[in-house]
């Protein structure tokens, strides 16, 4: 990053990441971060959920209404949801919104689906690294808000 | 009558394994008092210093630590550690069992597992849970997870190395747990029966020098780098070398130390060895790419369920080397600490190779330990090796009746074996003691719930310190106060310990004092102490979906220790987002679905005829299935054991059982026609020559067994000299040593169709039944000469010897390469044409040429997994719940599975898998009714539109289309059943009329959370 580009993002910016993070695998493996006291960024917001197949687009849109700069949608590995196909489901709903979200003009690097099962606490502590620095990169979302106005 | 009154419907384990924890929970929830007694301070066993699990590479502990938290909360099991048995009175029914309990110094009920001791404790010792890799306090806990969740003082040794009770930790324990003049104790337990799952060690290869193991520091055993690959291990997962704590390149694995070993005394095969040093090169080669395993191996034992193809993809995918060799030694460079290692080939010649780092895949041992003394006490049998010996055709039944055995004492062994007979054994007792089952079982009474609906939320916020865990990092205060401005935020509290008792009884009284309608505790994470919290709003009379919690420290402080203010920060928001949700809680009423108390078994081998004797001898009316006209499966195709025993009077002995039991119905030429319901209560058609009949049941278990394989080379059935391994059978069954007298050659050929394209997977049973077969060929006819061309011997377990005896009565082992299938060529003599690796080709004029072909599911399997919705593995066997700790459960609530139809099987093994599958099946009969899933979908009838998308996504057919008359208009709706819900919630995205909403994670309540995240 150059330094103009980076004073044009304010050195201050910290992203707001809401993560929407499967019961069974991927909650488990965020707690496994932390009894393994595995370091990340404070970003992400974690919401449980049963399933990612249950995470609805409507969430993942009013959170980028909201004032969200990323949405993070964590599940089991493929093969082994809990509740047998659920984070297929939610796979293919990800790349359907991506799409929707690029028509809009909104970056699709701002939701990430990612698989992490609950051994993977390291994996998970990392995950968290890299998204923050790439929605840190990315900037501010700027359709935040504006819905309201 | 009066006999039974005496029983007592009480159970003691001596061992907390995973065998002990698997019959303590199934004989719990089967209406029994459970004693769970370990030796150590911890529950769990080896399984919980295991890194991964082959063949699925799970985390070990992530699959172990839910049944050991359900261990500790069952209200019918008393776990007791540092507990050993003393001595054994009484009979089958009724014993007393003494025990002696060593001191463990700190109060098991006080102790909140802070750890403030351990830090302050000035005694550092060896870390036995490490192997010694790493060192612990003289205050400890074995290791994080570890239940019960308390510490523990060493006093056993001297001087330095145990506690020297300087008074630290005292002082530094704010709830008081320390109590150093705790005296042991020695107390009676009267049970009706006795589960042993005491486990076997790992040999100790200190006793064969040529493998340098502590002289050497690079050499370590297969356990040892268990804890290496751990993450909480030794080098929090790094793999390291022990000499200079660097990364090893090339690393060895040396198979059979100290087993298939003569040497030592342990002649027998460990049977789990070859797949965990798969494993473990595997994990390890995933760790760091650039490591290059190596394995020296005599056969590699891929007998079980899905393991072949494992070895497959570590060789292909994994570029894990495997080298058939013997190893004559292993030799250190002084300076570099690396190893040499000397080895002859398969074709004789020796070679020498350099490692950076050897592990020893070593074997299990009972003897000379202390299971010894125990297996004495208890006055079990054992055989030559010191493990406990068992009556042939029941493995889990041991020679004193109202005692059984499981895991790894029976036998060397892996998990799902140990985990099986786990449940098998716990049959037993059930059986056993069915009159007085529910005798000594407690029931939790709560006070009647409280109305909330009409109140508005008057929200009670706890907030814990976790000793330091939380408050070390976290702003307490700042976090009381931002908090207490939140709305309908009434009651805010801070807790040193919010799971302990005394928060507890102070969450109970806030309810009452302030008239608290709902809950949220911000502390850990919900998926362990949920439960626990739920429970306290229970005895305040609230819904126990009234709480909500927020983790505040696996998610927050544990992971940005460093930066207190910006987790404060960040716990505000956390808590923030969880008052609203809390506000928008609503009471959940689960309902109580009744069980049909009935079982379904399908399929008439020994699995099925074990399974339906075991459910109907512990009182539940069953009805056998069986498509042919005569009961026994497959194994009327087998004659004799390796031993001598007679099966077919086995056979016929349990078909007479069946028969005449009153609990059986039994329903020979007959089939499943169609299966409707769901757990707890099914209707199944069946077709009989008679008609059509229907059933009424609560459960399932499919035994439907498997067939052997007709082969299609080799010139089977063209010539009547070639036949399959079972057609000898049924040969020599109907010879004895006068018919054959004469010269005559066999040829067998192991794995024909097997373990190659065709059948990618080991049948597990044909190595065995070659060395059977030609065991008795040698002892009919000693001048017979009997040829075995093999790629593995799978002569795993105590069938080791069997093998063994063969090749000493003159039977000989040909190993043969898939690449080099023998060839054969027919005349007066049947030519065979082996390439050996010594000898190179070689002719053999064979009068018999014996093919063992395999096993293979039946043909009409396909058909009955689709009736009952559960899945096949693509080998076509039926595909359990969880390959290691479900190994009779579909992941289908009320249907289990059992014998050959899981993968094929000994008669043993199918006996207890049978009985497994009864105990399982058991646990969901026993107490006549069944509670829902809290989080199901529900259906707002008004918004439906009948659409039926719901349908059509439901993972679990949950949901049907119900159709009603509205004011004379047909309507149809969608309506979700309470009893297959299993709660993901995918309707509820799925539907386009926003009409479904799932309990405890709705809409409103999401929706609210988002509002919060800035």
């Amino acid at each position: 990053m150059t330094e103009e580009k980076k004073e044009h993002n304010k050195e201050e910016f910290e992203p707001r990441i809401v993560g929407f993070l499967c019961n069974w695998c991927s909650y488990a493996g965020a707690d496994l971060a932390g009894t393994s006291r595995i370091q990340y960024p404070p970003n992400v917001r974690i919401i449980r959920v049963m399933c990612s197949g249950s995470v609805d687009s409507m969430y993942i849109l009013r959170a980028l209404l909201e004032g969200a700069d990323g949405v993070f949608v964590g599940g089991c590995h493929p093969g082994d949801c809990h509740y047998l196909d659920g984070n297929y489901k939610a796979r293919r709903r990800m790349v359907l919104l991506k799409t929707i979200l690029e028509t809009f003009g909104l970056e699709s690097e701002r939701v990430w689906i990612r698989w992490i099962s609950a051994s993977e606490g390291q994996r998970f502590a990392e995950t968290m690294r890299d998204m923050t620095d790439s929605i840190r990169k990315l900037g501010p979302n700027p359709i935040a808000k504006q819905w309201n106005i | 009558m009066t006999q039974h009154m005496d029983k007592i419907g009480a159970v003691a384990i001596i061992g907390a394994g995973i065998t002990g924890v698997q019959a303590a929970l199934d004989l719990a929830d089967m209406g029994f008092k459970v004693y769970l007694l370990e030796k150590t301070p911890a529950i769990g066993g080896v399984m919980a210093q295991l890194d991964k699990t082959f063949p699925t590479n799970d985390c070990s502990m992530c699959i172990l630590s839910p049944k050991l938290v359900d261990c500790a909360r069952h209200p019918n099991i008393e776990i007791h550690t540092t507990t050993e048995i003393t001595g054994i009175e009484g009979a089958a029914g009724k014993f007393s069992l003494k025990i002696h309990q060593t001191p463990r110094y700190v109060d098991l009920l006080k102790c909140t597992s802070c750890g403030s001791c351990a830090e302050i404790c000035p005694v550092s010792l060896p870390n036995e849970f490490d192997y010694g890799l790493s060192t612990r306090k003289a205050i400890y806990k074995s290791y994080p997870q570890a239940i019960p969740n308390a510490y523990v003082i060493d006093k056993i040794g001297d001087g330095k190395h145990r506690c020297v009770e300087c008074g630290r930790c005292e002082k530094v324990c704010k709830s008081g747990a320390i109590v150093h003049e705790q005296k042991p104790l020695d107390r009676v337990f009267s049970v009706g029966a006795v589960i042993v799952a005491a486990g076997a060690q790992p040999f100790d290869p200190i006793v064969k020098p040529e493998f340098g193991y502590k002289r050497y520091s690079n050499v370590v055993t297969s356990i040892e780098f268990e804890r290496i690959l751990s993450a909480s291990g030794p080098f929090q997962g790094k793999i390291l070398r022990p000499s200079d704590k660097k990364e090893p390149k090339r690393i060895a694995w040396v198979h059979c130390v100290g087993s298939r070993d003569k040497s030592v005394g342990n002649d027998y095969c460990s049977s789990m060895c070859c797949m965990y040093t798969a494993k473990e090169a595997v994990i390890a080669k995933e760790h760091h790419h650039e490591i290059e395993p190596t394995v020296f191996y005599i056969d590699v034992r891929s007998f079980g369920k899905d393991f072949d193809a494992y070895i497959e993809r570590a060789k292909k995918e994994h570029d894990v080397r495997y080298v058939r060799s013997r190893i004559s030694e292993v030799e250190e460079d002084s300076k570099t600490k690396n190893l040499k290692i000397r080895y002859e080939d398969e074709c004789g010649e020796l070679h020498e190779d350099a490692f950076d780092l050897v592990v020893l895949s070593v074997g299990l041992c009972a003897a000379k330990h202390k299971p010894h003394e125990l297996v004495k006490t208890l006055g079990l049998s054992e055989n030559v090796f010191g493990f406990v010996d068992s009556v042939s055709f029941d493995p889990v039944v041991t020679n004193v009746p109202g005692i059984f055995i499981a895991g790894t004492l029976l036998e060397p062994q892996g998990i799902p074996e140990s985990v099986t007979q786990a449940s098998a054994a716990a049959a037993k007792a059930g059986m056993l003691l069915r009159d007085v089952r529910g005798t000594l079982v407690s029931h939790k009474t709560y006070p009647l719930e409280r109305s909330v609906e009409e109140e508005m939320p008057r929200i009670g916020v706890f907030i814990c310190h976790c000793g330091i865990n939380i408050g070390g990092v976290l702003d307490i205060d700042a976090l009381v106060t931002s908090t207490k401005s939140l709305e309908n935020v009434v009651y805010v509290d801070a807790n040193l310990y919010s799971c302990s008792e005394d928060t507890q009884k102070k969450i109970v009284d806030a309810i009452h004092t302030h008239q608290l309608n709902r809950i949220l505790v911000a502390a850990c994470t919900p998926r362990t102490h949920e439960p626990l919290f739920q429970k306290s709003l229970r005895e305040a009379g609230l819904n126990p979906y009234l709480l909500e919690m927020t983790n505040i420290r696996e998610q927050c402080s544990w992971v940005h220790m460093d930066i207190p203010k910006e987790a404060t920060g960040k716990a505000k928001i956390l808590i923030a987002m969880a008052v609203a949700k809390t506000r928008q809680l609503v009471p959940i009423h689960t309902v109580e679905i009744p069980v049909n108390q009935r079982a379904l078994v399908v399929g008439g081998g020994i699995a099925g005829m074990s399974a339906a004797l075991s459910l109907a001898d512990q009182g539940f009316d069953t009805v056998l299935v069986e498509k042919d006209h005569m009961l026994g499966g497959h194994l009327n195709n087998i004659f004799y054991t390796v031993e001598g025993l007679d099966v077919h009077a086995f056979v016929k002995e349990i078909s007479h059982r069946v028969m005449s039991h009153p609990r059986i119905k039994l329903y020979l030429s007959s089939k499943i026609k169609d299966v409707k319901g769901y757990v707890g209560n099914y209707d199944t058609y069946i077709e009989t020559s008679a008609g059509v009949e229907l059933f009424n049941h609560g459960v399932v278990v499919v035994a439907t067994g498997v067939e052997e394989n007709k082969p299609k080379s080799y010139h089977y059935g063209a010539d009547p000299r070639v036949m399959t391994q079972s057609e000898l059978e049924k040969r020599l069954s109907e010879m004895d040593s006068r018919d054959v007298c004469n010269r005559e050659t066999y040829v067998m050929i192991q794995c024909v169709e097997s373990r190659d394209n065709t059948r990618p997977y080991c049948s597990r049973i044909c190595c065995m039944q070659a060395v059977k077969n030609a065991l008795r060929i040698k002892s009919l006819n000693p001048r017979a000469e009997v040829f075995v061309l093999y790629r593995d011997m799978m002569t795993y377990g105590f069938k080791e010897i069997f093998y063994s005896k063969a090749r000493e009565s003159g039977v000989v082992f040909i190993q043969y390469d898939s690449d080099w299938k023998p060839e054969i060529s027919l005349g007066e003599h049947i030519k065979v044409k082996v390439k050996d690796p010594l000898l190179g080709s070689v002719d053999i004029p064979a009068d018999y040429l014996i093919l063992s072909t395999g096993m293979q599911p039946p043909k009409d399997t396909m058909a009955l997994a689709k009736q009952l919705k559960v899945p096949l593995n693509s080998d076509g066997f039926f595909l359990e719940a969880h390959v290691k700790l479900r190994p009779v459960d579909f992941s289908t609530r009320g249907v289990f599975l059992a014998g050959c139809c899981h993968s094929p099987k000994f008669l043993g093994e199918s006996v207890y898998q049978g009985e497994a599958a009864a105990a399982r099946a058991a646990t969901i009969l026993a107490s006549g009714k069944l509670e829902s899933e809290p989080n199901i979908a529900v259906v707002d009838e008004t918004l439906c539109s009948g659409c039926k998308t719901c349908i059509l996504v439901c993972p679990y057919k949950a949901i049907d289309a119900v159709e009603k008359n509205v004011d004379g208009k047909r309507v149809v709706h969608a309506k979700v059943n309470e009893g297959l819900c299993q709660g993901c919630g995918t309707c509820v995205v799925a539907c386009p009329a926003r009409a479904i909403e799932q309990h405890g994670f709705n809409d409103r309540q999401i929706l609210s959370m988002i509002k919060e995240i800035i």
